[in-house]
């Protein structure tokens, strides 16, 4: 069938099914319908809930201001679907076109999208995990039974990892008047994300608002009570931390594990897509059925290089959805690349957080506006001569001029005058950003390797 | 035949009805400096937003190279210190954070919202006090009063006395009129002078009064703030307080009027106002597309050399942002001269955006949304007395001068929905 015309069938009578039931996969859902999909649409997903916004659950959850139960995702239109949740998707047969499940039924499908996302990275001692009193943070579940744990003022809370999410829980608790320590590997708090002049910041932040931040240390074990309580936290530098909560924050881990054996170019970094959102299979040659979108999507990203970005970024899940469900049901003319400016915001400490661009490509980071010492500023970073990255600390509201400026390549550093300037923010210092080499936990971004151009972009070269 | 400059006839009085043909022929040359030294105009709606985003753009006025003197300027006469509508930062998101302290989420998340039963009385009182007349002016009798008398509760202005503080802004605000200026009758400027004084002597006693018994209205926050930048000065507290005066004054008379007219040209939506109240959000936001009460900004300089579609805008010069013509960009609305609140692509230039993105905001739409509710839903068969109306001299705060309708009844006010 001309591929015009098995189009038009398929959106008229095919079958979608999406894995992962969360907010790429709603989002999609809802895209496909209002591009005019009528046939039948599955979404799956392993947990028993509705699809939820993830944001509130590290910030206005722990705080006792909204409900975990209240963060169900607005739905924007009708979806007619069929939702299998509480039902893990197992394994994937290309050839057949099948999802299988974990009850055993097998679904069939003409498109498929993957949208399966994260989960967080647990505890790896496993029997240290088990104990009563360590919490994840990635579910409304997790959400429910760590606010609970809150709730009953422990006498301190214990996070590893100093990450976004590791940094606003511990914010929450200090508002909650929570004794918090806070251990992390590298020298500051998200330091894997915005690098050491940032973390530097942000390690102040975290001492002036009485946490007890740790750095450069690792926890090396947990240790429990007789009755199988965690009572204290054993670090690298040999000090022992006694607390009765520990929250595990060291990232997340791609949820790909259901795909091994498919054939399908999927792995722990996630599922290797192009920028149209098609999966490519194990040999590097792509798919022309099997969509992904969401965190566990990795894209080449014109703007960077060409480099697959993995983006745990809620705006990149919705646009990445929607652009995957356009691409299922267009035909090939009519297509398009996912082509999302990277940004994630954050709230920790009162502060709001804003970036745009890749930070973790940068090499030099210039203060253009504000000061870092009043923790209100717009950082710039600079990668080979060219802006690349910004990032605010309650200052988003000039974030879309250096969008523009990344997108445009404007040249770095940034010479030309800006209004609230300061001395400080003359020259470039080194973003400082740890070695790759080294394992770090935490970052967004997770950068590797290189595609070859795709010659139908065509992109406005930088103007130096 | 030679014809005026474009950004002459734009201000001209003669166009003041309809100026939209002027901002089209605008857009044509999206960034244009039509005479040697005079402003640049940036008329297309992503130049517009990517410009308020932009911090090479100052609105401090001190960085003007020439002198602030061209018929578009606010008279700086108050004797007080810059409002942070005129500041860049730090200085300005300094004053802006604690006013939105006072004001806003997060610390004063229910202000504007506890105001709404009192805006609904309001309107209504305003309404009942047209009687059995048969012919309104909108302005005079409705627009005009309505948000000062908001600004008085909100500052907390006690109610005995509103009608001083009324009659000083009234004088006031006529004097800040291109109109009065240009005719500079000494007589009337000394008056608006003297009330200027008046007021701030008035506001400086509120609020020393206020510094020592705190209620629960705005200048007790400025002055009694505890946040992390401590309190506004006293000077600086009458500096922001004359700003949301003026400011929030006939920006919201015209965005009512506006709305008004509008409504009457457009009766379609007026009928569907009457029977669905929640409507008005929609149309609000409408209007601040197509009728914006601020038609430009012209008040900006670029403190470094700006490219922008091919042509450099020298370090110093002064930008003029035409927010109206922007908000009519057929690149960035469909069918962009029609009013039509059911658009999906909604969305304005109306409030600006960036860091002056306009302070009282949710105020406004909320005084708009519930006055054009209340008037079309009490008003029986309104129709327009003369169109278009006379308009204000002012062409950067453009709106009706009158707005005459003829009414068959006011219909006497049911119990208030609100």
């Amino acid at each position: 069938m001309p591929d015009e015309e098995y189009h038009e069938w398929l959106r008229r009578e095919g079958r979608i099914v999406i894995v992962g039931a969360s907010l790429a996969g709603l989002r999609a859902a809802e895209a496909l319908r209002a591009g005019g999909f009528a046939g039948s649409l599955t979404l799956i997903g392993d947990e028993p809930h509705e699809p939820y916004d993830r944001p509130p659950l590290s910030k206005a959850v722990l705080l006792g201001k909204a409900s975990p139960e209240h963060t169900e995702l607005p739905r924007l239109r009708r979806t007619d679907a069929t939702w299998r949740l509480g039902v893990a998707a197992t394994g994937l047969d290309m050839t057949a076109k099948r999802v299988r499940l974990a009850d055993g039924e097998e679904v069939p499908y003409d498109r498929l999208l993957i949208a399966t996302g994260v989960r967080a990275r647990p505890w790896p001692k496993e029997d240290e995990a088990q104990l009563d009193g360590v919490f994840v943070l990635r579910t409304r579940d997790d959400a429910v039974r760590l606010h609970r744990r809150l709730a009953a003022s422990p006498r301190r809370v214990f996070v590893i990892g100093a990450g976004f999410t590791g940094s606003e829980i511990a914010s929450a608790c200090r508002a909650r008047g929570l004794a918090v320590t806070v251990a992390e590997r590298a020298d500051g708090p998200l330091v894997g994300a915005l690098g050491g002049v940032i973390g530097a910041v942000a390690a102040d932040l975290h001492r002036d608002n009485g946490v007890d931040l740790r750095t450069g240390v690792t926890v090396t074990g947990l240790e429990g009570d007789a009755t199988g309580r965690v009572r204290a936290a054993h670090l690298s530098d040999g000090s022992v931390v006694d607390t009765d909560v520990v929250v595990v924050s060291l990232g997340a881990i791609r949820n790909t594990d259901w795909l091994k054996g498919s054939g399908l170019g999927a792995g722990p970094r996630g599922i290797a897509c192009d920028a149209g959102c098609r999966a490519f299979d194990f040999r590097g040659i792509v798919t022309d059925d099997v969509f992904v979108a969401g965190d566990v999507a990795r894209c080449p990203h014109p703007l960077f290089g060409y480099q697959f970005l993995s983006l745990e970024h809620w705006g990149n899940a919705v646009a990445q959805a929607e652009v995957a469900a356009h691409n299922m049901i267009s035909a090939g003319a009519d297509r398009r690349p996912h082509l999302w400016m990277p940004a994630f915001w954050s709230s920790q400490f009162g502060v709001n957080i804003k970036s745009v661009g890749v930070p973790a490509m940068g090499e030099e980071i210039m203060i253009t506006q504000g000061s870092l010492a009043e923790r209100r500023f717009v950082g710039v970073y600079g990668h080979q001569g060219r802006v690349i990255a910004a990032v605010s600390f309650d200052n988003s509201r000039w974030l879309d001029f250096y969008q523009q400026q990344i997108e445009r390549g404007a040249p770095f550093p940034v010479e030309y005058r800006t209004v609230d300037r300061r001395p400080e923010g003359r020259a470039p210092m080194p973003a400082g950003f740890p070695d790759p080499s080294l394992p770090t936990h935490g970052p967004t971004v997770t950068l590797s390797g290189y595609s070859p151009a795709d010659r139908q972009l065509v992109f406005t070269p930088a103007r130096h | 035949m030679t014809q005026a400059p474009l950004l002459r006839r734009i201000t001209d009085y003669a166009n003041r009805a309809d100026p939209y043909p002027l901002y089209e022929e605008l857009r044509r040359t999206p960034v244009l400096q039509e005479e040697e030294g005079g402003p640049y105009a940036v008329s297309s709606y992503y130049d517009i937003l990517g410009l308020l985003h932009d911090p090479r753009i100052s609105s401090d006025a001190a960085h003007l190279t020439a002198p602030d003197d061209d018929e578009l300027s606010e008279p700086e006469a108050t004797g007080l210190p810059p409002s942070f509508l005129r500041l860049d930062p730090p200085e300005h998101d300094r004053l802006r954070r604690i006013a939105n302290r006072s004001f806003g989420p997060p610390h004063r998340p229910h202000r504007i919202d506890s105001l709404r039963g009192e805006l609904a009385r309001i309107v209504t009182g305003l309404i009942d006090g047209f009687g059995d007349a048969r012919q309104i002016d909108v302005v005079d009798q409705f627009a005009h009063p309505f948000p000062v008398t908001v600004i008085c509760r909100l500052l907390g202005v006690p109610r005995e006395d509103e009608p001083r503080f009324r009659g000083w802004v009234d004088l006031i605000v006529a004097a800040l009129d291109p109109e009065t200026r240009q005719s500079g009758d000494p007589q009337f400027l000394r008056t608006a002078q003297e009330a200027r004084m008046q007021l701030g002597m008035y506001l400086a006693e509120l609020v020393e009064q206020r510094a020592r018994e705190p209620r629960d209205d705005m200048l007790s926050d400025l002055v009694a703030d505890h946040g992390p930048d401590g309190a506004m000065s006293t000077m600086e507290v009458l500096s922001t307080a004359v700003l949301l005066l003026i400011a929030g004054h006939e920006t919201t008379v015209n965005l009512i009027a506006n709305g008004m007219l509008t409504l009457l040209r457009h009766p379609e939506f007026l009928h569907r106002l009457r029977e669905d109240p929640a409507l008005s959000v929609r149309i609000v936001e409408e209007l601040l597309r197509y009728e914006p009460p601020v038609q430009l900004l012209p008040q900006r300089t670029c403190v470094a050399d700006i490219e922008l579609r091919g042509i450099t805008i020298p370090k110093g010069s002064r930008i003029w942002l035409v927010l109206a013509a922007g908000n009519r960009d057929p690149e960035r609305f469909r069918d962009p001269d029609r009013f039509d609140p059911d658009r999906e692509d909604l969305g304005h230039l109306g409030f600006g955006s960036g860091i002056h993105i306009c302070f009282g905001a949710p105020l406004a739409r909320l005084e708009a949304q519930l006055a054009l509710t209340e008037l079309v839903r009490r008003l029986d068969n309104p129709r327009l007395v003369e169109d278009p109306p006379p308009y204000r001299q002012n062409a950067v705060l453009r709106g009706p001068r009158h707005l005459r309708i003829a009414v068959d009844a006011v219909r006497p006010s049911e119990a208030v929905r609100f």
